[in-house]
């Protein structure tokens, strides 16, 4: 049992936790993710690691409430158990020296970002850094990426806050700028991450993105969540979950992201949430 | 009195009830049939059975046991040599082991060995399961990575022998592919439960959610341990390398299997975790799991249940009993049939496989015919869900993860004979050594290891 030791509402439907996990916060390194069941009759369900604590022995996790688990999970409270917590899993992001690196968030795939953006920025790599949100009401841990951003822009889709657009925008301008960029990272929505890959494509700018497709065990056991890369089948859980963004086939991502739409809409109709 | 040449019978559940439901679908000997079915034992002097058992059980004991009528001594005969008899009972291949080599074959059927020894798990487990006593503690502490059934054995052995055991156990339950893979009406996950009550109760501990590799390294726990058994099994699903595999609609056996077994899908919305399959399933491959995943369909509500097959019948890898009850239950057989494509809609959802039919050529390296197409027969099937069952490889976790730990050519971690690797106190059984093989294989294995562990860890100062 995993005790949930902090609780912040982000937004009307993201949450932050804070788990009590010492092994998996002993090992935890930003890119990796975790799996976590809520109760004996729960669904397993990815979350990348937002932040650990080794010392306290902590994992945060940072998510959006969109399907029956993830409802579920956001009704709990401080002093409350989760059932199941197993990690990390997945591959580590690759944290080195690429000069200038162009951080992007968008949505809740802020919150995985953050540990890389840290780092990164760590590991002496100039930061800039676009955060992407449909309002502003909705844009999260800005100030947070911004302790560890040379530069950071935010553009929200209403224009209530930045610049009004997306975030694919203004890595386009800073690219007609003529901003020698080392590296690319992109999480968020799967369409985002596509139109940014689609962006750096012509100047061949090395992209990385972080994928979050459906997943069971985690282990690299069910390959529920394949992805196809290059035209090769890959296992998010275990060779990912970053891969090289100009190689990801994302309209496959999001067919298989939908595959139990229906199913959810069920479940969550019948918990009432 | 003569010999009755055939064995009794097991009473079970009729195909049309049973694809209705996930219970069980044999019931198991009462006490009467399992005296008579012990009497034809002819308790012969060279017990070929023994030699049949994997891990070694005294059979003709504890069937003289059984025709005498004190169960409470054939249990005792049983548990020495098994920890997981009502798993064994259910799911050997015992007409290719003990049964295989029975005496009796020379006239008619075996003995029922494997009836005889459900019947006394069950009898046991509905009596209130006997710890044995504890053996003296050596002192030592050994771990196990995977609760699966090499890793079960091992550990019970181990600490029959008086170390203290502990398994790392990477998803939330224990038994592994008994857990995961084999559906409930095969084998009942309360029995899987009640065995594994069983083991912890000789003193092993179990701790889930550790994915050993990720969460922590076999050096770590050398650390803190004599000596280390890794049972990670195969877990890795085999692709059939086709076109559309991943269409909306295709699963690997292993993630129908675990939605369906482990996360109870076919208790949705009951439990969260969600499985469609639509009305027409085809499932590839034709081993025990392929016949789970076709047999699993039909329960949960499938019109037709294809299995699609490359070779004929008699290739067919499935234990002949798992064949017979999928043909009761109305899986349709496409033999000498591949795939050559999956083919979906505009939205990429599932609605057809392409095949081809094939021939039977001259026999390949594993001795059998090798399946040749026939050029120009292709044809297409419609279908709403595909399941891969062409089986799985070693799991690459735990090996890849290990500095300088010799692996074979099919991603295995090489052992001899008794679980040794290349490194000393580092052992290693089941699938994870020898590739995707059977319950009992990786039980002996197990029993084996624990063996030879127990001499290591005396050797070692």
């Amino acid at each position: 049992m995993y005790k949930i030791l902090e609780k912040k509402v982000m937004s009307d439907t993201v949450k932050l936790m804070k788990i009590k996990a010492p092994l998996v916060a002993k090992k935890a390194r930003a890119g990796q993710f975790i799996i976590l069941r809520v109760d004996e009759k729960g669904e397993r369900i990815p979350l990348t690691i937002a932040d650990y604590d080794r010392e306290k022995g902590t994992v945060t996790v940072i998510f959006m409430e969109v399907g029956k688990t993830t409802k579920q999970l956001g009704t709990l409270n401080v002093g409350d158990f989760l059932l199941n917590f197993v990690g990390p899993l997945g591959q580590p992001s690759d944290i080195e020296k690429y000069g200038t690196v162009v951080m992007i968030g968008g949505g809740v795939g802020i919150a995985p970002l953050y540990p890389i953006v840290r780092e990164l920025k760590k590991e002496g790599n100039y930061v800039i850094s676009i955060l992407g949100a449909r309002n502003e009401k909705l844009l999260m841990l800005e100030k947070e990426i911004k302790n560890y951003s040379d530069e950071l822009y935010i553009t929200t889709d209403d224009g209530s806050k930045g610049h009004k657009g997306f975030v694919s925008d203004v890595l386009q301008k800073l690219i007609d700028e003529g901003k020698e960029i080392g590296m690319v990272m992109a999480i968020g929505p799967v369409i985002m991450m596509k139109v940014v890959a689609n962006v750096t494509r012509p100047y061949k700018i090395k992209t990385l993105v972080s994928l979050n497709p459906i997943m069971v065990d985690g282990t690299g056991m069910c390959g529920g969540c394949r992805v196809s890369v290059g035209g090769e089948t890959k296992f998010a859980c275990v060779d990912g979950p970053e891969f090289d963004g100009h190689k990801v086939d994302y309209d496959n991502l999001m067919l298989r992201n939908r595959r139990f739409v229906c199913e959810e809409e069920e479940a969550c109709k019948l918990a009432g949430v | 009195m003569a010999v009755r040449k055939t064995k009794h019978k097991m009473p079970e559940q009729s195909p049309k009830e049973r694809i209705k439901n996930f219970n069980e679908v044999p019931y198991g000997y009462d006490e009467k049939t399992a005296i008579e079915e012990a009497k034809r034992c002819l308790q012969c002097k060279k017990r070929p059975c023994v030699n049949g058992c994997p891990v070694e059980i005294d059979i003709p004991d504890f069937i003289k046991h059984i025709a005498e009528g004190d169960f409470d001594k054939a249990v005792e005969v049983l548990k020495t040599k098994t920890n997981l008899p009502a798993v064994c009972g259910r799911v050997c291949p015992y007409e290719s082991q003990c049964e295989g080599e029975c005496t009796l074959k020379k006239i008619g059927e075996p003995v029922g060995i494997g009836r005889l020894e459900r019947f006394l798990a069950d009898y046991e487990r509905k009596k209130g399961v006997k710890i044995p006593k504890k053996a003296k503690k050596t002192g030592k502490k050994v771990a196990v990575v995977g609760a699966g059934p090499a890793g079960l054995t091992c550990a019970g052995d181990l600490a029959k022998m008086g170390h203290s055991v502990s398994i790392f156990e990477a998803l939330h339950d224990p038994g592994g592919v008994l857990m995961y893979g084999i559906p409930e009406f095969r084998l009942p996950k309360e029995i899987v439960k009640a065995e594994v009550g069983y083991i912890k109760g000789l003193g092993v501990e179990i701790n889930y959610d550790v994915v050993v590799g990720k969460t922590i390294s076999v050096d770590e726990i050398m650390n803190d341990y004599d000596a280390i058994f890794i049972g990670t099994g195969a877990g890795l699903p085999r692709w059939l390398r086709i076109p559309g595999e991943n269409l909306d609609g295709v699963y690997s056996a292993n993630e129908f299997l675990t939605r369906v077994n482990m996360m109870k899908a076919y208790q949705f919305p009951n439990y969260d975790t969600p499985v469609k399959i639509g009305k027409i399933v085809a499932t590839f491959g034709a081993g025990n799991v392929a016949m789970d995943c076709a047999r699993t369909s039909l329960r949960l509500g499938a019109e037709k249940s294809y299995i699609i097959y490359r070779r004929s019948e008699v290739e067919m890898p499935a234990r002949d009993e798992e064949i017979e009850h999928a043909k009761e239950e109305g899986v349709i057989f496409h033999l000498l049939t591949n795939p050559v494509r999956f083919i979906g809609d505009d939205k990429g959802i599932l609605k057809q496989v392409e095949c081809i039919k094939m021939r039977l050529g001259e026999p390949d390296e594993s001795g059998r015919r090798r399946p040749v197409p026939i050029e120009g027969s292709n044809f297409k099937v419609k279908i709403d869900t595909a399941l891969v069952a062409i089986g799985q490889s070693p799991n690459p976790l735990v090996p890849k993860t290990v500095k300088g730990l010799k692996i074979g050519k099919w991603g295995n971690i090489e052992t001899d004979e008794d679980g040794r690797t290349n490194i000393p106190g580092i052992f290693a059984g089941g699938d994870i050594a020898t590739g995707a093989a059977t319950v009992i294989l990786a039980m002996g294995a197990g029993k084996r290891a624990a063996r030879a562990i127990d001499r290591y860890l005396k050797i070692k100062k």
